[in-house]
């Protein structure tokens, strides 16, 4: 049921203040339709108000939005195809889950069967259409999130909104839910647009990220690009863990007072830092040779399917699956691939 | 050691706990019995009764006195009472109504000023509570006063005769009631309001509500609860009110609280007085029971 009009999301420098505190400063960026899109960030970062913005409940102070060929910068939110599920779902509440999600074609004047003919197979998509006749504080959690995905979908909007909507799922139906809406978005192709802070929601489901930090995009490309090629120390230690290494440039070699390390570029600046994830060490018993360097175990966390290992001078996090009978207070070889030494934007 | 048991963190004996209960409730239930059930039990026995010629009641069991309350007298039926009655449930209506009308912007406001201006706004909407209720009625004949430019411009327009005043009249009746009930609306009202989920409105926005439906699905459910005790604080205590017609309604704006209280008084007529106090009681238990099962519906409006 794609859009029969590829319309692409178009930002255009958007900024919006709030007294002294710049919440969007001077963002512009493109969701292609059909797409993913994941707006990722710390609590602050402006992510929520900037997925206001293009739902029209909040007014940039400059900047435009542009949706397809169209300018809706200035439209308000009820003349925007585009639908919002809201992170506390804010259905309402004297209305039955059928009624709650045909509200926005009723507010649009659908004929009565028009409405049952869109309604009913988008309850059955989510698994909620026996519970049509209950009243939403009848639902659990999980159920009145489909209920609130449900009310915006039936509207087949050009760009789906959704403001941190697992937030208050517990962890394990929050990991379910993520698989099924990347599902669910391939299967309808339409445009998600998601805001988490939730790193790992944010890899699962997105065809890109856009990590945003002070209102502010620091980096923006595939789940991929930004979790191994991260450009900044922010990326590199919101989204997962990361060793960050400092010390100088010479070639195509990294010397810092862990040792010298072999680079697979040729940064042109001199002084920088240098990241390494802890799951891509590995840890070896004799000198390897080549990019490796000694440290000693200062602690060890068990994580049930690995092991969290620290290690002086540091403190150097190692993320290992296999235990090989280490102890705190072992000598041991770390070693990484030059490929691996992500070398950051200086 | 099976009736011993933990009542919100205390370890106590359920007999301890109604032996507790019962000596807090004691005085409140034997205000009750003595103030309220034994007076209304000899209301509802006086109402059978007769007037004698000089006042006095004569005990003999009749149903004369509803049936002159239905309008049968001795000289025919006539509709004097039932429009009496009828005209106190439309007061009574339309006094709720008019609040509730006035009470929705009023509380919007209050609700969007600053912290310390609100508290301002509310004290402004309480402190007439703290004036006498014949004081504020009697406020008004200074306000409708024939010198003063209300009826001054009513009397160019023609409405009132030239150095007249405005009351007695209808206006001023619903001018001193809305006046005396609009806090009874417009603060329960004001605490739903105060609290209200405004995300249901960004939904109802964001899902091409019109802005009645936005009121309607988005607002009217949130404050339906304030909503509800103000009505009822409103339609009931105005649906009994004498003093405030009797002020500025005049004789000819008689309601039916005016007409119990011209039996108990003037007309020395205790058994009809009686008569009407329970057909009000009744009607008050009618449209309050007739409410419940509406809002319960969350159908009302």
């Amino acid at each position: 049921m794609a859009n029969e009009i590829e319309k692409n999301l178009h930002l255009k420098n958007i900024c919006k203040s709030f007294g002294d505190v710049r919440a969007v400063d001077n963002i512009s960026l493109t969701v292609p339709a059909g797409s993913f899109f994941t707006l990722l960030g710390p609590s602050g970062c402006g992510k929520t108000t900037l997925l206001r913005i293009i739902a029209g409940l909040e007014l940039q102070d400059s900047g435009q939005v542009i949706l397809g060929s169209e300018d809706i910068s200035s439209l308000p939110a009820t003349k925007r195809h585009i639908n919002t599920v809201f992170q506390s779902y804010a259905l309402f509440p004297h209305l039955s889950i059928f009624e709650n999600v045909a509200f926005g074609l009723r507010a649009r004047k659908f004929a009565e069967n028009d409405i049952k003919k869109r309604v009913t197979p988008r309850l059955e998509m989510l698994g909620i259409e026996s519970m049509c006749n209950r009243l939403p504080h009848q639902l659990s959690g999980g159920q009145k999130q489909r209920v609130a995905l449900a009310r915006a979908l039936v509207n087949e909007p050009d760009v789906l909104l959704l403001d941190e909507p697992m937030s208050a799922l517990d962890a394990k139906l929050r990991a379910q839910v993520q698989v099924e809406l990347r599902s669910l978005q391939q299967k309808l192709g339409q445009t998600f647009i998601l805001v988490t802070h939730d790193q790992e929601e944010a890899l699962v489901v997105s065809d890109t990220i856009a990590v945003i930090r002070n209102g502010v995009i620091e980096q923006a490309g595939t789940p991929e690009e930004v979790y191994d090629h991260p450009t900044s120390k922010f990326v590199a230690e919101f989204l997962g863990a990361a060793n960050l290494i400092e010390g100088e440039f010479v070639e195509n070699r990294f010397h810092s007072t862990l040792g010298s390390f072999q680079l697979s570029t040729t940064p042109t600046w001199r002084s920088g830092t240098v990241a390494f994830r802890p799951e891509w060490t590995r840890i070896h018993e004799s000198d390897p040779g080549g990019n490796s360097f000694r440290a000693k175990i200062r602690e060890i966390i068990y994580r049930g399917t690995d092991f969290d290992i620290w290690f002086e001078p540091g403190p150097i996090r190692v993320r290992s699956n296999t235990y090989k009978h280490f102890k705190v207070g072992d000598q041991v070889w770390l070693d990484i691939a030059p490929t691996d030494l992500v070398v950051l934007d200086a | 050691m099976h009736n011993i048991i933990i009542w919100y963190g205390e370890l106590t004996s359920v007999r301890s706990l109604l032996k507790r209960g019962l000596l807090f409730l004691s005085p409140g239930i034997a205000w009750l019995l003595v103030f309220l059930v034994l007076p209304g039990l000899v209301l509802v026995a006086v109402s059978f009764a007769s007037r004698g010629s000089y006042g006095e009641l004569i005990w003999s069991f009749s149903f004369e006195n509803y049936s002159r309350l239905a309008g049968f007298g001795m000289f025919g039926w006539t509709a004097d009472y039932l429009t009496i009655v009828w005209r106190s449930i439309v007061v009574a209506f339309f006094t709720s109504l008019i609040s509730v009308l006035l009470s929705y912007p009023l509380c919007f406001f209050i609700a969007a000023r600053p912290e310390r201006t609100r508290f301002l706004w509310l004290t402004m909407l309480i402190i007439p509570f703290w004036t006498n209720m014949v004081i504020r009625s009697y406020s008004w004949f200074l306000i409708l006063a024939p010198e003063l430019p209300f009826a001054q411009v009513a009397a160019r327009l023609g409405i009132i005769p030239e150095g007249s005043p405005l009351y007695p009249s209808v206006l001023a009746v619903y001018l001193g009631m809305v006046s005396l009930y609009l806090p009874f609306v417009a603060l329960p009202l004001y605490s739903s309001i105060e609290k209200l989920d405004w995300s249901l409105v960004e939904a109802a926005q964001d899902l091409y509500a019109s802005r009645s439906r936005i009121f309607l699905h988005a607002i009217l459910p949130q404050t339906l609860p304030g909503l509800s005790v103000g009505i009822i604080l409103t339609f009931v205590p105005a649906m009994g009110m004498f003093v405030v017609p009797d002020l500025l309604g005049g004789a000819k704006y008689m309601l039916i609280g005016n007409l119990i209280q011209q039996q108990f008084s003037t007309s020395r007529d205790w058994p009809f007085g009686a008569a009407i106090s329970m057909g009000l009681m009744v009607l008050t238990m009618g449209s309050l029971y007739f409410y419940r099962k509406k809002s319960r519906g969350g159908t009302i409006l």
